[in-house]
């Protein structure tokens, strides 16, 4: 257990979401353990005793995340309403509580997966691992800052941007981690070998979180050798991918892949309509925050854009489809293989970015870091158009 | 009340009189239903013998069967089990727990014993006792057959007339109550069979509630490779986990010697479609439709029986295998124990069993002839008549399903605590272990274990009571179950309030157990587990379980548990969840 609550307190700290130390993770089986001391440790035992949980987690979300969280809560009452579909799917919404008292974290903890305490950070916590705290920890994150950039660009528009509203922007815009400007320089393709196939997907997988593309473990990616698939498990790290590819056989004469990502089905539509051998999928969360922008006014399908848009949308030469994840009647493996013909991307309405490799993930890789530079430099633009 | 009906049904066969009781809702909101109630109305008669005529059987739906909670087809099936000896029940499938809650009942109590071969049949609030005699040894597809326009049927086939201690319940001809022999106890209150047909409907609190919660539920479900995944067990069947468990080198194989079946690439669920190009079935009101069935009518075997009548016995042949199915379910006995006795028959007596052995041995069990007479007491009995009792894999006396704990440490620990004995689905390790939801634990570790098992045994309680169905927990978590029965039952609550009731009935099943003498020595695991390695694989080493480590995360579940460090309950914690207890 406490090799589990160190792991995911430093995993905090790489993936950008939390300052060095600020993270206290706690594990319990038949004692508690702590990743570290902390006075807060106090209270926050008291949450275990209240919950059937195995781990908490509370932290102060680094820059930029503080910021705008802390904003969100000042315009909220009682919990921020996230807009992408990840977080609608699997959060609900995100619930506030003002005071740091177990008893008030734990009814909220009792109907959501995480809870922010403005000026103190956001706690969330596991069934079975600390690493359910640190994605849904991670959830929080990813949501608010698609919420905070998506509002300011509706707000602009509208004119109705606040001093405030301003003001953080402008702290958040300093905090903004420029993109690289170069791609890395990945294994050469096409892979001769099962071995060369796991080495290849795991490289890509890695920079792919390295590069801020993506938060750890959301994404996923694909290779398809000798008529088998090769991709990545379902709640797998991008990050950490050794030991987490599942081979599916395209043949039907297995069913190894009940354990790969959700995403399967469309990565293989994908392969076979595009005659591409690979896919590799992130959340850039300024792809995301553009595929939300949508200016039209009247609009029958409002607040099911994410299911039902029926606009042919583009960003540039990258089409912008609805679909949700999996293969339901609205899932995106209906929506995503046709777009993708033709393309060098596809955007998946507020989820995130899709793009295809001919022989290795070089193409993939440079195309997901050029198109989310695309979509920062557009969303810059259309708030410069506003002021 | 809403989702409740209210009602319960008591019937007594000797007396041949029935009546209804209106239950207070404090008393639902306690137990919620399901296996919780079962749990509430079984324990004062737990220290009876499973034969005693005053040892009810009880039949009890949830509150969210009958509405459109999805997958809450679903009821439970309680009694003290003839095979281990403890508390003894099953979640059933079909279509008996929907039609009970259409006939305005949330359960039926059935104690005595008849003086000759009865049935019952139950339309709304009509009830009446015939005479079965007509019936006697005779299978459950033809009976099924003859009851059908009934309504929704339950029937014991000839193994339950026969004495088979692992005897099953069949409803509506496919649907098993298959574990813990809870047929043998229908039987021997001379009962054949039970029909139910109802014609109202459930009244739902916030039915505009009940809608929302539905699609967040079926959004998720949609999303899962598990369920709704091009092979997942939408479209393969449980099968669909049977490439998993040999690749991950965990399938027990000739009696658990091993965990990989070299065959197994053949006999998967992919060969199943092959050859029966199998139609969806399943439970009413749910859309996930895991059943399938080939298009001669060949009912395709659940992936448990796949595993045990293949690998276990290392059978070849996947027509033996349909066949051994669709004989266990003719006979009315559970799958898992069949086969596991029958490996363990085949390892002590040293013969390698052909198909026709196995399906001939399978004939003689449920008919009570020859071998079968031995056979039918399960392997534990068997083995320990050879002095052989270590080559029995059972825990409590039943046998261990399809996945070996040398494989899934969680596993190891579910297997040695569960309260109707060995059993997978009290925790269902697997799903975190081995399907990497609700995200992935190590497998061969016991780090963290203890609680895990714990809060998951808690989990399951509450799925059994609502009643909904396991798999939908892969996708879905509390939280929306938390959310539809409230929509449904007016009553507010969250998932951790649940869990809580969860903990309720699970430590009442520990206090029955205990009752009967249950302790730390039977929550164990058959010795080849600590002292064989599991057949090893290029990446994957299948070691022996460490004995220490074992009982270091069995005690850490004891003292998590609330129980003292023999396993037994202890009065404190009893009332702290209501419970009355006196410590011996
Ligand atoms: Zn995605």
């Amino acid at each position: 257990m406490k090799q589990l609550v160190d792991k995911y307190a430093k995993k905090l700290v790489a993936a950008g979401l939390a300052e060095s130390g600020a993270p206290l993770v706690g594990g319990l089986d038949a004692e508690l353990v702590w990743n570290q001391r902390s006075p807060d440790s106090r209270e926050l035992g008291k949450v275990f005793n209240k919950l059937n949980i195995n781990s908490l987690l509370f932290s102060k979300p680094a820059e930029p995340y503080c910021s705008l969280i802390e904003y969100l809560v000042s315009c909220a009452d009682d919990a921020i309403y996230p807009g992408d579909c990840e977080t609608r799917t699997f959060m609900h919404d995100l619930p506030v509580v003002r005071t740091f008292d177990a008893d008030e974290i734990a009814r909220a903890l009792k109907q959501r997966k995480s809870v922010i305490i403005p000026g103190r950070g956001i706690i969330t916590w596991g069934r079975v691992s600390p690493e359910q705290a640190f994605i849904f920890y991670s959830s929080v994150c990813f949501a608010c800052f698609v919420k905070f950039f998506a509002d300011y660009l509706n707000d602009s528009r509208a004119g109705v941007v606040s001093e405030e509203q301003q003001r953080v922007f402008d702290t958040v815009f300093k905090h903004l981690e420029p993109l690289p400007e170069e791609p890395p320089v990945l294994m050469q393709g096409p892979y001769q070998s099962e071995a060369e196939v796991y080495r290849a997907l795991s490289e890509a997988g890695r920079l792919t979180v390295e590069y801020h593309l993506v938060d750890s473990f959301f994404g996923n990616i694909s290779y398809l050798y000798n008529n088998t698939l090769y991709i990545s498990q379902t709640t797998s790290s991008l990050d950490e991918l050794e030991g987490c590819i599942d081979p599916c056989p395209l043949d039907g004469s297995s069913c190894t892949s009940i354990t790969a990502s959700s995403e399967f089905t469309a990565h293989r539509e994908v392969i076979l309509r595009t005659g591409m051998k690979g896919v590799l999928h992130g959340h850039p969360r300024f792809s995301v925050i553009i595929s939300m922008d949508c200016e039209k006014e009247i609009c029958e399908f409002k607040g099911q854009c994410h299911i039902k848009c029926p606009e042919k949308r583009f960003f540039e030469d990258i089409p912008i489809v609805p679909g949700e994840v999996g293969t339901g009647p609205h899932g995106l493996c209906h929506t995503l293989p046709p777009a993708m013909k033709g393309h060098r991307g596809v955007i998946v309405y507020g989820h995130g970015l899709f793009t295809v490799a001919r022989d290795d993930f070089n193409e993939a890789f440079a195309n997901l870091l050029a198109i989310e530079r695309g979509c920062r430099d557009e969303y810059f633009k259309r708030v410069g158009r506003h002021r | 009340m809403n989702g409740w009906n209210g009602t319960i049904l008591h019937i007594d066969l000797s007396k041949k009189i029935h009546h209804f009781e209106h239950l207070d809702s404090e008393i639902y909101k306690t137990w919620i239903g399901g296996k919780g109630l079962a749990g509430y109305y079984l324990h004062p008669h737990i220290m009876r013998s499973w034969d005693d005529p005053e040892m009810p059987v009880i039949f009890m739906a949830g509150p969210l069967v009958g509405t459109a909670s999805p997958t809450s087809g679903r009821m439970c099936i309680m009694s003290r089990s003839p095979l281990t000896g403890t508390v003894g029940d099953c979640s059933v499938g079909g279509s008996l727990g929907t039609e009970l809650k259409k006939a305005g009942l949330d359960g039926i109590i059935i104690t005595g014993k008849s003086d000759h071969l009865s049935g019952i049949e139950i339309t709304d609030k009509s009830v009446a006792i015939r005479d079965a005699d007509d019936f006697a040894g005779m299978k459950t597809g033809p009976l099924y057959e003859r009851l059908k326009r009934n309504g929704a049927v339950a029937v014991v086939g000839p193994a339950a007339e026969n004495n088979v201690l692992f005897s099953s319940i069949m409803v509506d001809d496919s649907y098993a109550a298959g574990r813990n022999g809870i047929g043998l106890v229908f039987a021997a209150k001379n009962l054949k069979y039970l029909t139910v047909k109802g014609s109202g409907h459930v009244a739902v609190h916030d039915s505009e509630g009940l809608k929302r919660a539905r699609e967040d539920i079926f959004r998720l479900i949609a999303s899962s490779p598990v369920l709704f995944g091009e092979q997942g067990i939408a479209y393969y069947g449980t099968g669909a986990l049977y490439d998993l468990m040999d690749s991950r080198r965990m399938m027990p194989t000739a009696n658990f010697k091993r965990t990989h079946f070299d065959m197994a690439s053949r006999m998967n669920a992919a060969a199943y479609k092959e050859k029966y190009a199998p139609k969806r079935a399943g439970c009413k009101g749910c859309h996930i439709l895991c059943k399938k069935v080939g298009q001669e009518g060949d009912h395709i075997p659940e992936f448990e029986t796949m595993s045990h009548f293949s690998a276990l016995l290392e059978n070849e042949d996947i027509e033996v295998v349909t066949r051994a199915n669709a004989l266990c379910n003719e006979m009315g006995m559970d799958t898992i124990s069949a086969a596991a006795t029958l490996a363990c028959f085949s390892e002590i007596s040293g013969e390698r069993l052909s198909g026709y052995r196995i399906l001939s041995l399978l004939e003689e069990i449920g008919q009570g002839e020859g071998m079968g007479r031995e056979l039918g007491q399960g392997s534990y009995r068997y083995a320990v008549s050879k002095g052989r009792s270590e080559l029995s894999f059972s825990v409590k006396k039943q046998e261990l399903p399809a996945y070996d704990p040398r494989g899934a440490y969680g596993m190891a620990l579910a297997y040695a605590t569960s309260t109707r004995g060995g059993c997978h689905l009290r925790a269902y390790p697997i799903s975190h272990e081995i399907l990497r939801k609700p995200v992935a634990t190590d497998r061969f570790s016991f780090a963290g274990k203890a609680r895990i098992i714990k809060i998951e045994e808690d989990l399951n309680a509450v799925v059994d009571s609502l009643t909904a169905c396991k798999f939908v927990f892969f996708a879905s978590s509390l939280e929306e179950y938390a959310r539809a029965f409230t929509t449904v039952t007016g009553v507010e609550t969250t998932a951790q309030d649940l869990l809580k009731i969860g903990e309720r009935i699970y430590y009442n099943e520990r206090i029955m157990n205990a009752q009967n003498g249950f302790t730390s020595k039977d929550d164990d695991l058959p010795p080849r587990f600590f002292e064989e390695a599991g057949s090893s694989g290029t990446d994957i080493e299948v070691k022996p379980l460490n004995r220490e480590e074992f009982l270091q995360v069995r005690a850490n579940y004891y003292k998590i548990r609330g129980l003292d460090e023999n396993g037994v309950p202890k009065e404190e914690k009893a009332a702290e969840l209501g419970l009355k207890w006196e410590q011996p």
